[in-house]
């Protein structure tokens, strides 16, 4: 007879065959990556690779060091979360509490349009438009520079944030606010240590999947912020990342079977163990941080 | 004035520009694409196939294999998204090490590269399940790239549905399927489209993984089963951005411009479920 | 009334996109590779379209070593290349009994350009341009490749290491395939080279001749002198009569041979691309083989018969 305990039961396990899908992606891409990678790796060693201070694959001579491609990959993360996060928040706060029903109505729609541009149309923003206006401002900027790449970067992991924390702050309770108010709060106290701190745990999922897409992203930074790999931290120079090697490497010309080839695989491996790392290490503050429960 | 009020009015003037920031920048991009766009855009621009005459070349095959494939992306990875985040904040237990990493795998998940996605793709789909360079093979890779995004915007909005609303389904004797399914499932829907839209947005942008795993730059015919070649808007803009005449740069204008009205399409009924799905929330 | 509406939206939708009509099973014809040939199999395909409705043809974007790949394997039956196969290439083909046959469609030039304001440098010779361009180049200013230009930073933009122009670039002027300077901004978009060089006074770059001839309101040509010769400007006339040396380069198609030998669609498609190619590369901006070559490349292949089994 089918009870309700047996309807639970049966549901339970076929939810959990949904989650197979995720488990083969990682296993397969950890399985395959490694794979790849394992011929670049019998060629060049892992300490040269790891902490290398030079990148220089397809060139003459070669050296095989990823430390600059960090180091870009780093460019572009940093300063698109220091664009997107408060901007993105703002406007986030903006939409939930500030603006009246009707504009909230077509804003949100619009503003998540944004997520929709293809990633080559930044590219090509940053390209075209950006860094002659930065040049502006600083007259020393490179024609690929990594500002312009990352600002743009930050203008795609906006939707990212604003939708997901206005609908976090859509849907805390009435009460909450009322509560705060009828304390005496202005709004941006109410906002700011009533609000927010209520719905941290989706801001902070959101904030985590606004970084981990701005370490991945390809099409954009490959187009504006150049293909140098170098050491320095100025923003106004042109860069490589770690993406936009992989994408070099895939969609040019070097052949299967040459360290060239597999360079790629072992770069794309060390994103994904530094990813595994970076995104371990947010959930734990996240955890420490939450303590929240109403 | 006093300082709190001070604080406050700045507070508003800040939030207020940013939005405005935000959409300033959206209206840029969109009316200098327009500019060039709208002398291109024709229903002979929809109906032609690719040409090496700017003032031929269409899109139509561009744009059916964007539907499909977006179309199918959508059928794959949202039941798949939507239930395995479902599961993991509802059904399992909690303090288990599994659900942790199960988690941190997806965030994981969300930080590859999407050409990292293409080869994986192209040596999971293409080459191990020999599905080779097919409609369903890139819908797969796509549904694999957007799954982290619905998981992650999914199990955020089931977080948001109040204690109490769950507390009252059982309080009222409903076993946990009905309270699921019933209660939680239809109070997060509003956060679960948004992630929907988000993610629909992602898919329908991407071109570096499908250039990997087979979606071509021409093709003359459109694709009439799910293992017909085919190829996509984002990479028909990429081809004709990336040619030396000005002309095929406004014809790639014209189709960012359609990609748009196309993504729009879909956020449309997505944004129209979520409103009635807010309606139904504030009773 | 909504439902409804979108029940009729999609019927729209299939009705539209159900369309083309196809005739007969055709067969269907895969290319793929570099993307600087691209534009002249375009140009076939869509010829060839027009004389054979519902014939069904794929071109793909994968790049040069991309293609091969696949080619290789049997997965596509033509392979743009704007190089030579290398060896690692013709032994997967082999291990897949893959047979080939190197088809050259057009050539390709590849121009130096400046800044329609850059006075000076207007002729380079191939020496000047290896110590630019070799890879422990000290080269910064114009005054160090003459004495008489302004003591002002060189600008340099060039493809990527992984472009069959790169390799090609490279090979002529320093040597060795893959040898140069590592210091300049690259770029895989040739545009963007366009971009970097019309912006900036103290630029200079390369890329293929195609992108030269759409814009030359933007860049301005090199002459180039190669051994003491004259100072040649890159123009179809100079390339087609492989004056301008040293830095014109042929460009091909590799076709599957078995795929030519028994299949007539297959034959008949190459033999179309060969005799339109001389009027179509034009079209493009490339620069035609002699109409002799053409001509003798398809007596070859029309000589191709199926072996009869007895």
């Amino acid at each position: 007879m089918l009870t309700k305990q047996k309807i639970d039961c049966y549901i339970k396990i076929s939810l959990r065959a949904f989650l197979i899908p995720s488990i083969v992606c990682t296993l397969f891409t950890i399985l395959f990556l490694t794979k790849e990678s394992l011929p670049f790796f019998a060629e060049v060693n892992i300490i040269d690779f790891l902490f290398g201070r030079s990148w220089q694959p397809l060139i003459e001579p070669r050296s095989f060091g990823v430390i600059p491609l960090i180091i870009g990959t780093m460019h572009i993360v940093i300063i698109s979360i220091l664009f997107a996060l408060p901007v993105g928040i703002l406007t986030a706060i903006y939409l939930s509490e500030i603006a009246s029903k009707k504009h909230r109505k077509f804003l949100k729609p619009i503003l998540e349009l944004l997520a929709g541009i293809p990633s080559v149309v930044f590219g090509y923003f940053a390209l075209i438009t950006l860094t002659p206006i930065i040049r502006i401002i600083f007259p020393q900027v490179e024609a690929f520079n990594s500002l312009s790449a990352a600002i743009v970067v930050g203008v795609m992991i906006l939707p990212l944030i604003t939708s997901l924390c206005d609908d976090a702050l859509q849907s805390l309770p009435k009460s909450i606010k009322d509560a705060a108010y009828a304390l005496g709060c202005t709004q941006f106290e109410a906002v700011f240590f009533i609000q927010l701190p209520a719905v941290l745990k989706q801001i902070s999922a959101s904030i985590l999947l606004a970084i981990s897409r701005a370490i991945g992203e390809t099409m954009a930074v490959t187009l504006a912020a150049g293909a140098t790999p170098s050491l320095h931290l100025n923003p106004l120079k042109s860069i490589q990342t770690m993406t936009s090697f992989i994408v070099q490497v895939c969609l040019g010309d070097a052949s299967s079977g040459t360290v060239e080839y597999h360079s790629c695989f072992a770069v794309a491996l060390l994103l994904f163990i530094i990813t595994f790392f970076f995104n371990g290490l947010g959930k734990l503050l996240i955890r420490k941080a939450n303590n929240y429960d109403y | 004035m006093t300082t709190r009020k001070l604080q406050n009015k700045l507070f508003v003037m800040f939030s207020k520009t940013c939005c405005l920031l935000c959409i300033f920048i959206l209206l840029f991009l969109v009316i200098t694409t327009l500019i060039r766009a709208i002398p291109e855009l024709s229903f002979y621009f929809l109906n032609s196939y690719p040409s090496r005459f700017a003032n031929k070349a269409g899109i139509k095959a561009a744009l059916v294999g964007s539907f499909y494939l977006i179309g199918l992306t959508s059928l794959i990875a949202l039941p798949i998204g939507v239930l395995s985040a479902l599961y993991l904040e509802e059904y399992s237990n909690k303090k288990s090490i599994i659900k942790k990493t199960l988690e941190l795998n997806i965030s994981n998940l969300a930080a590859m590269p999407s050409i990292v996605y293409g080869l994986v793709g192209l040596a999971l789909f293409a080459r191990f399940l020999n599905l080779g360079t097919s409609l369903l093979t890139g819908s797969l890779t796509l549904s694999l790239l957007i799954l982290p995004i619905i998981i992650v915007s999914t199990q955020a909005a089931l977080k948001t549905v109040p204690k109490s609303v769950t507390l009252a389904g059982y309080a009222m004797g409903a076993h946990k399927y009905q309270v699921v399914f019933g209660l939680q499932l239809p109070y997060a829907m509003t956060g679960i489209l948004t992630g929907i839209i988000l993610a629909i947005s992602r898919a329908i942008g991407e071109s570096a993984p499908l250039i990997i795993v087979g979606a071509v730059g021409y093709v003359s015919f459109l694709p009439t089963s799910l293992f017909d070649s085919y190829t996509v808007l984002p990479i028909q803009i990429f081809n004709w951005a990336g040619r030396p005449n000005e002309d095929f740069h406004n014809r790639s204008a014209a189709a960012i411009i359609v990609l748009l009205l196309v993504l729009l399409s879909f956020n449309l009924v997505a944004i129209y479920l979520r409103q009635k799905s807010l309606r139904n929330k504030k009773i | 009334m909504k439902f409804q509406t979108l029940i009729t939206l999609t019927l729209i939708f299939i009705t539209f996109s159900c369309t083309d009509k196809v005739k007969e099973k055709n067969l269907l014809i895969t290319a793929d590779g570099s993307s600087t040939v691209f534009p002249i199999t375009e140009a076939i395909a869509e010829e060839y379209m027009k004389k054979n409705h519902g014939s069904k043809i794929t071109i793909g974007i994968s790049g040069t070593g991309g293609g091969f790949k696949k080619f290789c394997k049997g997965q596509t039956l033509i392979n743009n290349a704007s190089r030579s196969i290398k060896e690692i290439e013709q032994k997967l083909c082999k291990s897949n009994n893959i047979k080939y046959i190197k088809i050259p469609v057009a050539y390709d030039g590849i121009t130096v350009v400046i800044n329609p304001k850059n006075t000076w440098a207007t002729k380079l010779t191939t020496t000047q341009l290896n110590l630019l361009w070799q890879n422990d180049s000290k080269i910064i200013t114009w005054n160090q490749l003459d004495p008489s230009w302004p003591k002002r930073k060189i600008k340099l933009f060039g493809p990527g290491p992984d472009s069959g122009t790169f390799d090609y670039f490279t090979k002529v002027i320093n040597g060795k395939s893959g040898l140069s300077r590592s210091n300049y901004s690259h770029s895989e978009d040739d545009n963007i080279i366009i971009h970097g060089v019309s912006n900036d006074v103290d630029a200079i770059g390369y890329f293929g001749y195609a992108y030269f001839i759409n814009n030359t309101e933007k860049v301005k040509d090199v002459a180039i002198s190669h051994k003491g010769s004259d100072y040649i400007k890159s123009n179809g006339e100079n390339i087609l009569k492989n004056i301008y040396k040293p830095l014109s380069r042929p460009i091909y198609i590799y076709a599957n041979k078995n795929q030519i030998i028994e299949n007539i669609q297959f034959k008949k498609f190459i033999i179309f691309y060969l005799k339109s190619a001389e009027e179509l590369t034009r079209q493009v901006g490339y620069v035609n083989l002699d109409n002799n070559e053409y001509k003798k490349q398809v007596t070859s292949i029309e000589m191709f018969e199926p072996k009869v089994i007895r």
